[in-house]
């Protein structure tokens, strides 16, 4: 009889994360540091941050991201907290309702968020920059809401009957207990908010944006073969990312022990 | 600086709060001089949280009012009232560190400033304590809990008796007119529970304030308080100091949660003479003759001495040892008494037992029937209380010659149709109802809400859903709480036409 330690039940997943993780990941930073020709060079890391284009799309990334999780905070927050303290013995029903979009096909969402404003606008053509807006909005806010209201639920009440027992307002209470409690859920909202927001170009493309985002930066590089490129603004990033996601949980430890979504 | 102010601190007036159609707190009515030590005293779900909790404001009162210095304060929110709070599980801030813990109260509290303008008048504005003020304030409490030292520590590293002390800091930082502690000790072990019992009283002695302390732990009440407010069902069962609420409960309920007692049923048998255990005792408190009374002996106050000298013999059934003294369980007859004495005894040994006089306390006792209204049905049963039970509609009128459901026939042939009349129904308690677990079984059902020893069976109280209480004596030992039904033989129910 075969007698398996613990230590080999873990092969599986070594397994699937040297294919699927790994791998890739070798190959996109092989075609990165690259040329056409396959010799080593720094070009495509230079080109990127010399060019003003792609500079230029970077920059137009964060700032949609950064206002579409705004934008989501700013109405998640009040969605959250209302059905976290509410008593209603339904609200995982209302909750189910915020979130349930999630479970729809993303595209088919972004086209039904079209069709309703293409009969409010008469043509989307006028507002691209707005309707983009209103397609990341509506596409992430459940995101936002989720983690939110997880944290918010979690927050003892107790903590916040002795906040008025020493003399705080309900104003007070919210600003020096709830909102500090719940950074961790903001944390991990804006974290499932922001960064995909930067790379998702369908709503753009569906709301005829013809700006550039770095999404579509790498599809259009991807489009023309053009691996080596392509690779490199994938890299970059990825270490964006990286950058944010140690920021944000440096943060996290900061402000407020325990409860992470 | 206390001068204009009123004796009574805090006053309590015709409390009661209802949730949901039950009542948590009734005909609360209380009033905490200045400087007490008060305890709420009772078992979980006897209301004595919940009225803690209007008193801070967290709950607001159905009817009745809480004054405090002579102002209505009953729809005041928490945070305008100069009350503050050490909760059951701390309730400290995880984010912030015991500094701001403490501090918290104190950033938010607004204070007047006199100073002296340029032309020598002094002037009075509102503002906040400055950084350097509440940091000493801040140190002070935490020397008075005996945490010198601990600001930058954060929460969560903390032992539990630790964090207990903060809260209790972060509460009388802000020298609030009364601090009010909800089982603050409850999640302490004993040896921790008892320091900080001791650590308790001398922080009342020393700070001055008034404070109102929840607790279903007897011998804690007993060992701080000034005053003690027993509960029970909402209600208040006795107010009194320490020694009063041992030494002369005011009902059986009362002298069986304090303390452990013999509680027996007895009877007045002539001037300061009571009989129970088939023998008369010299007693002190006065009632008349055939007054049925219950009667409470302590088990130390029972003294036991040899055979034939004390002034009954009883037979030693069981001995437990106690550490500082034995428990000796002795039957009188088929009476159980429960005896502490530091003197051991042998199992199945004839001794003699003396109590003095003083140590005998007597509750005027004379319900022996359950008493309610009425109504005959249209099947010649009758219903009151929740229930419906069978009953003998003969016993109504004289020469009844047969009965056939809600009709009777007298025996000069005229028929009485008793379908809907009124009428008062009564059962003797000792040997009248029954209890069974089969809920189909009986004609009621309800939940028994305490239960008492008494020597020899347990008295029993069996609430309705509505809120009917039934009265009744059993043997065997039934579990609070437990849901039964009442069975009433048909014989034992008396009924009398309105």
């Amino acid at each position: 009889m075969l007698k398996f330690s613990r230590k080999q039940l873990c092969i599986p997943y070594a397994v699937f994360l040297l294919i699927f993780v790994i791998a890739p990941l070798l190959v996109v930073i092989y075609y990165a540091f690259t040329n056409g020709q396959g010799n080593f060079t720094l070009e495509n890391f230079t080109g990127f941050f010399t060019d003003t284009n792609t500079i230029g799309t970077l920059v137009y990334s964060i700032f949609i991201a950064l206002v579409t999780t705004v934008i989501c905070i700013s109405i998640a927050y009040p969605i959250a907290y209302i059905l976290a303290v509410s008593k209603l013995k339904k609200k995982s029903v209302l909750l189910m309702l915020f979130v349930m979009p999630m479970w729809i096909n993303f595209t088919l969402r972004i086209t039904a968020v079209k069709e309703v404003l293409t009969a409010i606008q008469g043509n989307l053509a006028f507002h691209p920059f707005l309707n983009t807006l209103i397609g990341m909005t509506y596409d992430f806010l459940p995101f936002m809401i989720l983690p939110l209201y997880t944290t918010l639920e979690k927050i003892d009440t107790k903590l916040l009957e002795a906040s008025a027992d020493l003399g705080a307002s309900p104003a007070k209470t919210f600003f020096k207990i709830t909102l500090p409690l719940s950074v961790p859920g903001i944390i991990s909202g804006v974290t499932m908010v922001f960064l995909p927001v930067m790379t998702n170009y369908v709503v753009l493309d569906m709301m005829y944006n013809s700006t550039y985002i770095m999404g579509s930066l790498i599809g259009s590089y991807f489009a023309a073969y053009d691996w080596n490129n392509g690779s490199m603004i994938s890299i970059i990033l990825l270490i964006i990312i990286f950058i944010i996601t140690l920021v944000t949980n440096r943060l996290n430890n900061d402000e407020s022990r325990g409860a992470v979504v | 600086m206390f001068n204009n102010k009123t004796e009574n601190i805090i006053e309590l007036k015709n409390i009661k709060k209802v949730y949901d159609d039950v009542a948590a707190v009734e005909d609360f009515n209380l009033e905490v001089k200045r400087g007490e030590f008060v305890t709420f005293l009772g078992p979980s779900g006897c209301g004595k949280t919940t009225t803690l909790r209007m008193i801070a404001g967290f709950e607001l009162p159905t009817e009745g009012h809480i004054t405090l210095d002579g102002d209505d304060i009953s729809k005041l929110p928490p945070y305008k009232r100069p009350i503050n709070t050490v909760f059951q599980r701390y309730a400290l801030f995880p984010h912030l560190n015991i500094f701001d813990n403490i501090a918290f109260g104190l950033k938010l509290k607004t204070i007047d400033i006199t100073s002296k303008d340029k032309n020598g008048n002094t002037v009075t504005k509102k503002g906040k304590l400055t950084k350097k003020q509440i940091k000493e304030k801040v140190s002070r409490a935490l020397k008075i809990v005996d945490l010198e030292g601990f600001e930058k520590r954060s929460v969560d590293t903390l032992s539990g008796g630790q964090q207990q002390r903060i809260a209790i800091a972060r509460a009388i930082v802000n020298e609030p007119e009364i601090l009010l502690l909800d089982e603050p000790l409850g999640a302490l072990d004993l040896k921790m529970r008892k320091e900080m019992q001791i650590e308790l009283k001398s922080m009342h002695e020393k700070l001055g304030i008034t404070f109102i302390y929840v607790t279903h732990d007897q011998e804690e009440a007993l060992t701080m308080s000034d005053k003690i407010v027993v509960m029970s069902d909402g209600m208040i069962q006795q107010i009194g100091t320490p020694e009063e609420i041992y030494n002369e409960p005011q009902n059986a309920f009362v002298a069986d949660f304090i303390g452990e007692s013999n509680i027996l049923n007895g009877k007045v048998t002539g001037n300061l003479k009571v009989k129970f255990c088939d023998h008369i005792f010299d007693c002190v408190d006065k009632f008349p003759i055939g007054t049925r009374v219950d009667v409470v002996v302590r088990p130390e106050d029972i003294m036991m001495c040899p055979k034939d000298r004390g002034m009954m013999n009883v037979v030693v059934d069981s001995v437990v040892f106690k550490g500082i003294h034995y428990e000796i369980t002795v039957l009188a007859g088929e009476i159980e008494l429960v005896i502490q004495s530091i003197k051991n005894a042998h199992v199945g040994e004839t001794i003699g037992i003396e109590i003095e006089p003083d140590g005998i306390h007597l509750i005027e006792n004379n319900l022996v029937s359950n008493e309610f209204d009425g109504v005959i049905t249209k099947h010649g049963t009758v219903e009151f209380a929740d229930g419906e039970f069978e009953c003998d509609l003969s016993q109504l009128y004289d020469k009844v010659s047969s009965v056939e459901g809600s009709v009777i026939t007298l025996s000069d042939g005229t028929e009485k149709d008793l379908d809907g009349v009124e009428v008062a129904v009564s059962f003797p308690i000792a040997d009248g109802a029954q209890m069974s677990d089969d809920a189909d079984e009986g004609g009621a059902v309800g939940n028994i809400i305490s239960l008492i020893y008494k020597g020899d069976h347990y008295q029993y109280i069996v609430r309705t859903e509505n809120e009917f209480d039934y009265v009744l004596d059993d043997e065997d030992l039934w579990n609070e709480n437990d849901t039964v039904s009442i069975i009433i033989p048909k014989e034992k129910i008396k009924l009398i036409l309105k």
